[in-house]
């Protein structure tokens, strides 16, 4: 007979939670079955190697797959008990409600003011001293405002990797999101930077909901509280981070963390 | 499997071998400091004093190599464990030798005249100690939990060995003052070995954790196995 999954479920409020969740790819099935919850004010990695399905998982939250061609979903996702599967849903209130931060930081071609503004003028804010307002608030909060305050009208694209991608960061956080997701939010930082990135997301769990797709499992390690390993699109092991880092129930999750894969 | 994570592995390997052949070292320490002080060897005793040296620096090598995989193979899981363990363990042996000299300095300061009796008890509860240490360092390379219970099994026998040996000692200073100072000497060396033997239950309880996991006191684990 096969074992229970070794799937925990967190302590505490729980945002957002998937029931039984598939993803296909045409006929490719990228995301088996997938049940798992995610803790208000945490930050949740997700890990495995690539093609694992992680990233498509991620992108469940606000409906990012509705954009590829040929991908269907089926099972649930619950945000505050809500299923965002329906055709009833908002879709542009679901992404305010859900951000995202991507690998490689874009920057939109224009200022950064109008890059933070972006959302909140879609919004419908039109007020200029609110925006500024939003616009200081969310690099404050970006960890950004003392690099750039002199410079908000100069283009975003000057800034370096990093302070791109604390601006990408700043622009999520304008609409005032209930979660952030973010998928390899440092793949393309230095050292330096992604330490800085790091920094941020603890000072931002205090107020967001944060789930991260990495492949560095030291940085997996080193800011989450909770751990989910993918493999093959199954969610195999999901548990307290230092559970999966010290001593994981599957052999399989620990075959992975300890590079004895391929 | 990766080159590099077989290299690794090849490390932890060689990791565990380092332990044993200071456990090794160390129980020969222990056994040659028992015989120095049951024959009243001057000569063996001395040179147990002087082979603490040698056992402080494999402890340091150890130590070192231990540092080494961890700054540059960031170890996670199991290997973070055994390395973990490894450096937990290499201080309960750096003790066992400790333990070693002092009884080595104890057979010294009797080596002036002979015992009020043979010594019997005191080698039988020794060769009891070193059974336990070898078996936790055995247990830990073959990562055996078997041997883990062994040990734990043998405490016991050690225990009740140290509590007749102190009944013994105490009733025959009431008896005899004039063998009060051997007998003191006699009563301290079975309290090393004592102490050996509650440092072979640490070695013991570690690598329990390093097998499983989790972190249990050798006595609960004991306990929890008779009830099985």
């Amino acid at each position: 007979m096969e074992r229970p999954r070794p799937i925990l479920r967190p302590e505490g409020p729980i945002v957002v939670e998937t029931v039984g969740l598939n993803v296909h790819y045409g006929s490719f099935h990228a995301l088996r079955e997938v049940s798992a919850a995610f803790a208000a004010n945490h930050i949740t990695a997700l890990i495995g190697p690539s093609g694992c399905g992680k990233s498509t998982y991620l992108r469940c939250f606000n409906r990012m797959n509705d954009l590829i061609e040929g991908a269907r979903v089926s099972g649930q996702v619950l945000l505050e008990g809500e299923d965002v599967n329906t055709p009833e849903t908002d879709v542009v209130e679901l992404r305010r409600r859900v951000g995202m931060v991507f690998q490689a930081p874009n920057p939109f071609p224009m200022s950064i003011f109008d890059n933070i503004a972006y959302g909140p003028r879609l919004q419908g804010v039109r007020e200029h001293s609110r925006l500024e307002e939003i616009v200081e608030r969310s690099l404050r909060a970006a960890a950004l405002w003392d690099e750039v305050k002199d410079k908000l009208r100069q283009t975003a694209i000057a800034l370096s990797g990093g302070q791109q991608q604390r601006m990408c960061i700043a622009r999520a956080l304008a609409v005032e999101p209930e979660i952030l997701l973010m998928d390899e939010p440092c793949s393309a930082l230095d050292p330096t930077a992604t330490f800085h990135i790091e920094e941020l997301m603890l000072e931002l769990k205090q107020r967001y909901t944060i789930i991260i797709v990495t492949h560095n499992m030291y940085q997996a390690s080193r800011v989450s509280d909770y751990t989910g390993f993918f493999l093959l699109g199954e969610l195999i092991e999901y548990d307290r981070t230092e559970k999966i880092f010290e001593g994981p129930a599957d052999p399989r999750t620990d075959d992975y963390i300890r590079g004895r894969f391929g | 499997m990766l080159r590099t994570r077989r290299a690794f592995d090849e490390e932890l390997a060689e990791l565990k071998q380092e332990l044993l052949r200071m456990g090794a070292f160390v129980e020969s320490m222990l056994d040659r400091a028992v015989c120095a002080l049951a024959q009243h060897d001057v000569n063996l005793a001395k040179q147990v004093v002087r082979d603490d040296d040698t056992a402080d620096d494999m402890d340091l090598d150890i130590e070192q190599h231990c540092m080494r995989l961890l700054a540059l193979q960031q170890p996670m899981s199991r290997d973070l464990r055994t390395i973990g363990t490894v450096m937990k363990v290499i201080a309960d042996v750096e003790r066992v030798g400790d333990y070693s000299v002092d009884i080595a300095r104890t057979a010294l300061a009797l080596a002036d005249r002979p015992y009020f009796k043979e010594l019997v008890d005191l080698p039988r509860m020794a060769a009891a100690v070193g059974d336990m240490h070898r078996l936790a360092l055995q247990a830990l390379v073959h990562e055996d939990l078997d041997l883990v219970d062994q040990v734990a099994a043998k405490d016991d026998e050690v225990d009740r060995m140290w509590g007749g040996l102190l009944q013994e000692l105490i009733e025959i200073m009431e008896q005899r003052p004039e063998v009060v100072r051997q007998a003191v000497h006699l009563l301290l060396a079975a309290r090393y070995l004592e102490r050996i033997a509650d440092h072979a239950v640490n070695i013991a309880e570690r690598v329990a954790y390093m097998v499983t996991g989790e972190f249990a006191q050798l006595t609960e684990r004991h306990k929890a196995t008779i009830i099985e």
